[in-house]
């Protein structure tokens, strides 16, 4: 029977030395102990929420450099793009305009040349007159005193004249 | 992959070893015991000697060393030498119209009277009687004294091995929140990095789910109880003296946690706690039978608190002490059966010891467990209310 039954001594020193444990565990040790627990659990959520967060901004700096290096590139492509086209329309240009000018040049060389063949001839057909004229004197001042001859001098210097010109048409 | 097979056959080198060890150890086991387990060995004589100054030849009796070991006692008994007890006296204190402190040596084990202040005492059957100069103990009918009885507020041994445990535990966490505040958030190291596990197991696996919102208010004092019943447990299973007591299978001691689970529950019930009790949810006719119960439920939750810490550990203490009984039990019919029973007792022992290292973890763990059970349906939110019959 004594077994079950809580002896008085005993019961009184329990209430006494639990009642002073509990107070000093819970002044002197829980106390420091959970709180260090705590904050060590604080420090460690927050250590891993800042990691995450220069995670997250690592990688979107990265794209971002990715999206200017795009950028760059297309920028890059678009100058050459231009620059070809660029070259291009002046090779292209300067084809058309010297092809232009070489046809100028030589409408107008044909033109001089018409027209310095047309001042030739003028000259040349003065100078046959001239040339005729003087012969015609000569003749004229030499036979005229014979109306036969006279005549086919004539007929003769018509005739010349005739080939003369259909020679040079 | 290589390793592997090495290590296979390594295992396989040590195995018979291991196995040789355990022959050799047990062949020349009874030898070996009686060299070093003289706390047991002598049970048999403590016996011996009492039953010759009972003048009676009474044999070995279990039942009763099993008793007086698991019961609180006025000397801490560790051996009988030559027929005589050798044990540490503990302090008596006794409030009889005044203070009378003596040592409990002076009780010769029940055989003197002790005079102090005018007063006569007499130790008989583990209490202090008030007795006359010459020492008369009045028996009834029963066979239990009639004397009048002093307030005892003696050092028994489990209030000796309550201080011893409480200075431990002391000793362990001041120096654990030391480290804690030296170190501050640096990883554990040492004693802390033992206990922080348990204290962060307790706190987020059993006091977290279970005390409620809460719970960081009981976090102490339910912290408190599981250490001071799992050490305790643990220091009740070292057979050596100022340990071994069996502080937590004792009913004062398993009584008082459980009044403190009482009280801190009750005071800290809230509206609808109470509100369950005297007003349940059920048509106004059932009351009558639902409120008592519900009464009774307040007081059998601790009162069960009690009774499952209190049976468990003396059972661990009765069953290991059985094991060393069976011993001398058949020792006494033949020197050699005894020897021979040893073996088997000590492996026994040594299984029952591995289980009790579980039961003192467990039980401390059911405790708490279950005490912040009752706190959590104590301050529980009332929209909850009908979800915990």
């Amino acid at each position: 029977m004594d077994l079950v039954l809580p002896g008085l001594g005993l019961t009184f020193w329990m209430v006494l030395v639990f009642g002073l444990l509990l107070f000093l565990l819970k002044k002197f040790a829980w106390k420091p102990i959970l709180s260090a627990l705590n904050e060590r659990e604080n420090s460690i959520e927050e250590a891993l929420k800042s990691a995450e967060q220069a995670r997250e901004q690592m990688s979107k700096l990265k794209s971002d450099n990715e999206a200017l290096f795009k950028q760059a590139r297309n920028e890059r492509d678009e100058i050459l793009k231009e620059a070809r086209d660029m070259k291009d329309s002046i090779i292209s240009e300067a084809k058309r305009s010297a092809e232009e000018e070489g046809k100028r040049m030589i409408q107008k060389a044909t033109e001089e040349i018409s027209k310095q063949k047309a001042v030739a001839i003028a000259e040349l057909k003065g100078q046959v007159a001239s040339l005729s004229v003087s012969i015609a004197e000569k003749l004229i001042n030499n036979q005229l005193s014979n109306s036969a001859e006279q005549q086919t001098i004539i007929a003769n210097q018509v005739n010349n004249l005739n080939n003369n010109q259909q020679a040079i048409a | 992959m290589l390793t592997m097979p090495k290590n296979k056959g390594l295992s396989i080198f040590i195995k018979p070893q291991i196995l040789l060890f355990f022959i050799f150890f047990a062949l020349f086991t009874p030898a070996f015991l009686l060299a070093n387990e003289p706390d047991h060995t002598k049970n048999n004589d403590i016996k011996a000697t009492e039953a010759t100054h009972a003048k009676t030849s009474e044999a070995f009796n279990p039942g009763k060393m099993i008793l007086e070991h698991v019961k609180d006692a006025h000397d801490w008994h560790i051996l009988d030498y030559n027929g005589h007890a050798v044990s540490v006296p503990l302090p008596v204190i006794l409030y009889d119209n005044g203070l009378h402190v003596f040592m409990s040596s002076k009780f010769e084990h029940g055989h003197a009277t002790v005079e102090s202040k005018g007063n006569f005492y007499k130790l008989h059957d583990g209490h202090v009687y008030k007795t006359d100069a010459a020492g008369e103990i009045a028996v009834d009918a029963k066979g239990k004294a009639t004397n009048a009885t002093p307030i005892d507020l003696s050092i028994t041994k489990n209030v000796l091995a309550l201080l011893v445990g409480a200075v431990i535990i002391l000793l362990i966490f001041f120096s654990v929140a030391k480290a804690y505040r030296k170190r501050g958030n640096a990883a554990p190291k040492g004693l802390q990095s033992l206990v922080e596990p348990l204290i962060v197991f307790l706190r987020d696996e059993v006091i977290k789910p279970s005390a409620g919102k809460h719970y960081a208010k009981f976090l102490p004092l339910l912290l408190s109880i599981f250490f001071f019943i799992f050490i305790n447990n643990l220091l009740g299973l070292i057979p050596i003296f100022p340990f071994g007591a069996n502080l937590t299978g004792n009913i004062a001691v398993t009584m008082i946690l459980a009044i403190i689970v009482f009280f801190v529950v009750n005071f800290s019930g809230n509206k609808s706690y109470w509100k369950h009790i005297f007003m349940p949810d059920v048509p106004k006719a059932m009351w009558i039978l639902l409120i008592p119960i519900e009464i009774l439920g307040v007081v059998l939750k601790p009162f069960v608190l009690m009774l499952r810490l209190f049976a468990n550990i003396t059972a661990g203490h009765i069953i290991i002490l059985g094991f060393f009984s069976l011993i001398f039990i058949f020792g006494q019919k033949n020197m050699f059966v005894g020897y021979g029973t040893s073996i088997i007792s000590v492996a026994f022992t040594l299984f029952m010891s591995m289980l009790e290292l579980l039961v003192a973890f467990l039980q401390a763990y059911v405790f708490t467990l279950l005490t912040s059970l009752y706190i959590g349906s104590a301050t529980e939110e009332h929209h909850h209310a009908e979800d915990h019959h």
